[in-house]
């Protein structure tokens, strides 16, 4: 597999959320409109990205049976690495997606790239592989986001189009979880036909 | 390089080692965005200080202090001042009662006991419903907020209608309303309390 | 008073799956059978409560007088992956059948948001030590609540003719959506 198939596997084939269903805390939690999607996904490629490279090039010091532990304290660290950084420059974002900065250390998507792929490989596929799966993982969040902006809201980043109230179920808690329904079943769908 | 073997003093070795590493790298993160996240929450403050209160001049968060409310707490209160003049008061206040629990305003009130503007500052509030108490409206399409501007909470009974007050509730989020009324109430209690409107 | 209105809260009307969004992941995965959804919310119990009163523990007696409150993620996770290993070997060593019935969820519950979310979450709410025990086990329990529910339905919906694009995840997602939708009516309650 060449770089550049290596980079867009993530996006739709083997699309963390859509296809893997890794992750889906966060995508329900933090998409009640595109920009918040976008933000969070964005705090999740770096996690990823940094926790891939990191574990990549230490691969060889750390004896396997206490991998996880290790892999867990390095994901950990950038987690909290975003976290103070978010506070100090971005602090409405952070406001917003708040307990879930955090908890990107929990989302099985960046322990599950770190134990299948960057503990195999070499640091700079592990860095691709990463920034793959967290565009991929991006993408899948800023649409969730727009669709349940757009049909909840009445607006797309921010910019109203319909006066008054839309559905406003596709902001709210259910709308969440009905919406990321059927955007599996359509990828599910492409993805067969492909 | 070859794969460590997982002997005990080999997973010792490196788990120490990537600890160190770990904390090392966060303690100075730290120490790099300490002041940037002191500043911006300092300027949050002072954002919702000037949208509640007139025009001032002064630093009201060096000459912020703290009054109690008469129910074994205190709120902090930010007075604003056009010179030695005092323009308005900016009273920091919260309800535990909202629709998800906690949410914190920023209550501007005139000397006179006015209110001048009210503005959220944390909230878990449901969106379309209880959020519409966070924007400004026009005069033309007034909001939530804006039948509180300008009243003095001793003549305008600040309970929602269903419980005989004044208030207009938010359609469809009579709880958000009922909260909102009382943290406005509580911020209007302590400075009446504090002998200051 | 204010413990049942704290307990009802988090069962029904913050609902930590349906209304928060934590702890998805086993949400989706393991509510194929009633039993081991079950056994399941046992385990994540037995989990909540112990890394509440511990990670509370730590946070106000170690991270908060040597000034390193930010080190919490860090320190909270590697206490609840510790603890959850802890809690396998110890139930191995003194209860067989108990092991047998929430040993193999035991290492699901690491990865489970529900767990840390709350643990941190008891810390920002500013509980104490107690609120914040209760307020794990009613958490737990609402979580415990929704997998059953969820469970329940999709033993229903196997037999039942559901369009090829929306068998497994979407159509759980969609009836989980429902679920959601269902509890929101619990919302005017406290």
């Amino acid at each position: 597999m060449n770089q550049m198939q290596n980079f867009t596997k993530g996006f739709l084939k083997e699309n963390p959320i859509l296809v893997l269903v890794l992750g889906t805390c966060p995508t329900l939690a933090t998409t009640s409109s595109a920009v918040n999607g976008l933000g969070m996904g964005m705090a999740t490629t770096f996690v990823l990205i940094g926790s891939n490279v990191v574990i990549a090039l230490m691969k060889n010091i750390i004896p396997d049976k206490v991998r996880i532990p290790a892999f867990i304290v390095v994901i950990a660290t950038f987690v909290t690495i975003v976290d103070l950084v978010m506070q100090a420059y971005v602090p409405a974002l952070y406001v917003t997606l708040g307990i879930f900065i955090p908890l990107i250390v929990v989302n099985c998507i960046v322990l599950g790239r770190a134990e299948a792929y960057a503990s195999k490989n070499t640091v700079w596929s592990s860095f691709v592989d990463g920034a793959g799966m967290g565009i991929g993982f991006t993408l899948a969040l800023g649409v969730l986001g727009a669709v349940r902006e757009i049909l909840g809201g009445g607006s797309i980043f921010g910019f109203k189009f319909i006066e008054g109230d839309a559905i406003l179920v596709f902001i709210l808690a259910p709308g969440a979880f009905i919406a990321l329904g059927y955007m599996i079943a359509v990828v599910n769908r492409i993805n067969k036909k492909a | 390089m070859a794969k460590m073997q997982s002997s005990l003093r080999n997973m010792v070795l490196s788990l120490t080692l990537i600890s160190v590493g770990a904390s090392a790298s966060l303690g100075f993160v730290y120490e790099l965005t300490k002041s940037p996240i002191e500043i911006s929450m300092l300027n949050r403050k002072l954002e919702a200080i000037k949208q509640v209160v007139p025009a001032f001049t002064n630093d009201p968060n060096e000459e912020m202090f703290r009054l109690p409310t008469g129910e074994g707490d205190s709120l902090d209160v930010y007075p604003a001042k056009n010179g030695e003049e005092i323009v308005g008061y900016a009273v920091r206040s919260y309800t535990n009662n909202g629709f998800s629990g906690f949410i914190s305003f920023a209550v501007g009130f005139t000397p006179d006991g006015n209110i001048y503007n009210i503005t959220i500052l944390e909230h878990k509030e449901t969106p379309g419903l209880g959020t519409k108490m966070v924007p400004d409206g026009t005069p033309e399409k007034p909001e939530f907020k804006d039948q509180f501007k300008g009243k003095n909470p001793a003549a305008f009974t600040l309970k929602v209608k269903k419980d005989g007050g004044q208030v207009d509730a938010i359609t469809a989020a009579t709880i958000s309303s009922r909260a909102y009324c009382e943290g406005v109430q509580r911020a209007y209690n302590t400075l009446e309390k504090g002998g200051l409107i | 008073m204010e413990y049942i209105l704290l307990i009802i809260s988090a069962i029904f009307v913050n609902n930590v799956v349906l209304a928060q969004f934590l702890g998805v992941c086993p949400f989706l995965g393991v509510s194929n059978k009633v039993n081991t959804a079950i056994g399941m919310s046992g385990a994540v119990t037995f989990v909540m409560v112990l890394a509440t009163m511990v990670t509370y523990l730590i946070h106000v007696y170690v991270l908060i007088p040597m000034g390193i409150a930010f080190m919490q993620t860090i320190t909270f996770i590697l206490v609840i992956a510790a603890l959850v290993q802890m809690v396998e070997i110890i139930l191995k060593k003194i209860s067989q059948p108990l092991y047998q019935s929430l040993g193999i969820f035991l290492p699901l519950i690491t990865t489970n948001c529900a767990v840390l979310g709350v643990a941190i979450l008891v810390i920002k709410k500013n509980y104490n030590l107690a609120e914040g025990i209760v307020y794990g086990a009613a958490t737990a329990i609402g979580f415990g609540l929704a997998l059953v529910i969820l469970a329940g339905i999709r033993e229903q919906l196997d037999l039942a003719n559901v369009p090829s694009g929306m068998k497994g995840v979407p159509i759980s997602l969609v009836t989980a959506g429902i679920l959601a939708l269902a509890f929101m009516g619990f919302a005017g309650l406290v």
